[in-house]
C-alpha cells in the first residue's frame, strides 16, 4: 500500500507466556480496542514498526504529488486545473499530517527525510511509474487513490492514536480525489474513439500497478503477523486487494471499457471476482529502485528540498532574531 | 542549533460556536507563519472560524502512569451526577 513491505521490528509474535507484564497489559489494551497514545508505555519494536509505516506512508504523499504535479500546467481546462491543484495540495497536507504522527513517536521529520533522500526509507511503488497523458490523471485519482482509500478506511481502526486520527482526516479528503478521477476519465471513455482509446490504454497500464499496492500475498508477507497482532495493520494484503478489485471491476464496466486483465470474471461461490497476479518481480523491481521513475522522482525530492534550504534558514534566522529583539525589549 | 522549524500545537475553533479543538500539529518558524501554515492546512473546507497556535514544547501534559491516582477518585462520587437522586415525578422535570 502507501506503506509496503514494512520489516517488523521483531520476527515472529511473542505468545502470552513470554510477555512481560508491561507487554501483557498492552496488547490487552490493543485488544480492547483502546488506542495507544504517545506518551503511552509502548514495546520498542511497537514504536519501531510504527515509525517505519507512518514514514513510508507520508514519504508516499509527498511523493505522490509529483506524478500528478507533473500535468497540473497542461490541465484541459481551467476548471480540471484548479481541480488537480486542490487535490495535489490535499496530498501535501496528507505528508504533513502522517509525518506529525511520526513526530510523536520520537522521530523528527527532517530525519525520516534525510533518510529517504539516503534511500533508506521507501515510498509507494505506484509513484514510480508514469503519468504519460490526461488519462492518466483520471485513472491515478480514480484507481491509484481509490486503492489508497480501502487500505486508509481499515487504516482508521489502527491501535496507535495519532495514526488513526491522521487516517481519519485523510479519508474525508479521499473521496473527492478519487471523484474528480473518475469524473475526468467518464468524460474521456464516453467522448471521442482517440479518448476512449487513451482512457483504455490508462486503465490497462495503471491496473496491475494499482493492484501491486497492496503489497504480496499474504502467503509470502512475511511482517505481517505481528503488526496484525499490534493493529498495527489491520486487514491482510489480500484482503484489502480482493475488496479493491470488487469495488472496481463494476466502475471499469461502467465506462464501456475492456477488463485490463482477461482473467477477471465473476466467481460465484466465492461471492467476489476472480483476478490475475500481478508479475511480482516487477513489483521486487521497483521496490528496489528499477522501476521506470524511480531516478526522477528521488532527483525531483533531493531538488526540491535543497533548492527550498535558503527559505527554510531564512525565516528561522527572521524568526530568531525577532525573538531576541523582543526579549531584550523586555 | 538544529535548523528545524519548531513544531507548533494547532487549535481551531469550528463554524457553530464551540470551544478551539486540537486538530494536529506543523512546523513553522514563528507564531505568525504557524497561523498561516494552519489555514492552508486546516482549514481548506471551512473547517474553523478561529486558529490557536502553542508551540508544542509549552504544553504540559498529565503523565499516563498517573491515570488511576488523578481520574479514579471521582468514580466512587457517585453524587455528583443528577441521575444520584430519585425525585418523584409529581414534582415535575427538575
Ligand atoms: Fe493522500
Ligand atoms: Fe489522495
Ligand atoms: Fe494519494
Amino acid at each position: 500500500m502507501y506503506a509496503q513491505m514494512i520489516k517488523t521490528a521483531r520476527s515472529g509474535v511473542k505468545t502470552r507466556d513470554e510477555m512481560t507484564d508491561q507487554e501483557r497489559e498492552f496488547q490487552d489494551k490493543i485488544d480492547n480496542d483502546i488506542k495507544i497514545e504517545p506518551r503511552d508505555w509502548m514495546p520498542d519494536d511497537y514504536r519501531a514498526t510504527l515509525i517505519r509505516q507512518i514514514g513510508q506512508h507520508a514519504h508516499s504523499e509527498v511523493v505522490g504529488q509529483l506524478p500528478e504535479g507533473n500535468w497540473i500546467t497542461r490541465a484541459p481546462t481551467l476548471e480540471r486545473k484548479a481541480i488537480l491543484l486542490a487535490k495535489v495540495q490535499d496530498e501535501a497536507g496528507h505528508g504533513l499530517y502522517l509525518y506529525s504522527a511520526a513526530e510523536t513517536l520520537g522521530e523528527s521529520r527532517d530525519e525520516l527525510i534525510r533518510l529517504l533522500h539516503e534511500g533508506r526509507m521507501k515510498y509507494s511503488s505506484i509513484f514510480n511509474y508514469p503519468t504519460l497523458n490526461w488519462a492518466d490523471i483520471g485513472a491515478v485519482g480514480w484507481l491509484v487513490d481509490g486503492a489508497a482509500i480501502v487500505n486508509q478506511v481499515a487504516l482508521q481502526r489502527t491501535s496507535y492514536g495519532p495514526y488513526s486520527r491522521a487516517m481519519v482526516r485523510i479519508c474525508k479528503e479521499e473521496s473527492f480525489h478519487a471523484r474528480q478521477g473518475y469524473h475526468a476519465i467518464m468524460q474521456m471513455a464516453f467522448g471521442t474513439p482517440e479518448q476512449k482509446r487513451q482512457a483504455q490504454d490508462a486503465v490497462n497500464r495503471l491496473w496491475f500497478p494499482s493492484i501491486m499496492m497492496f503489497g504480496p500475498s499474504d502467503s509470502e508477507s512475511v511482517h505481517s503477523e505481528q503488526s496484525m497482532a499490534w493493529k498495527i495493520k489491520v486487514k491482510s494484503n489480500d484482503e484489502l486487494r480482493q475488496q479493491f478489485v470488487d469495488q472496481t471491476v463494476p466502475q471499469i464496466a461502467y465506462l464501456g471499457l475492456d477488463m485490463p486483465d482477461p482473467n477477471i470474471k465473476w466467481n460465484e461461490e466465492r461471492g467476489h471476482y476472480d483476478y490475475s497476479d500481478p508479475d511480482w518481480s516487477e513489483f521486487f523491481n521497483v521496490i528496489k529502485g528499477k522501476g521506470p521513475c524511480n531516478v526522477d522522482r528521488m532527483n525531483a525530492r533531493v531538488k526540491a528540498w535543497e533548492d527550498g534550504a535558503w527559505v527554510r534558514d531564512g525565516l528561522l534566522a527572521h524568526a530568531r532574531k525577532k525573538a531576541a529583539r523582543n526579549m531584550a525589549a523586555e | 542549533m538544529s535548523n528545524e522549524w519548531p513544531l507548533w500545537e494547532i487549535f481551531i475553533r469550528g463554524q457553530h460556536g464551540m470551544s478551539h479543538r486540537h486538530v494536529g500539529s506543523l512546523h513553522a518558524p514563528d507564531a505568525e507563519m504557524a497561523i498561516k501554515n494552519a489555514r492552508d492546512v486546516y482549514t481548506r473546507r471551512n473547517e474553523g472560524v478561529s486558529i490557536w497556535v502553542v508551540k508544542a514544547e509549552n504544553i504540559a501534559a498529565s503523565d499516563p502512569g498517573d491515570k488511576g491516582p488523578l481520574f479514579d477518585p471521582s468514580n466512587s462520587k457517585i453524587y455528583r451526577h443528577p441521575t444520584f437522586f430519585d425525585i418523584p415525578d409529581e414534582v415535575g422535570s427538575m
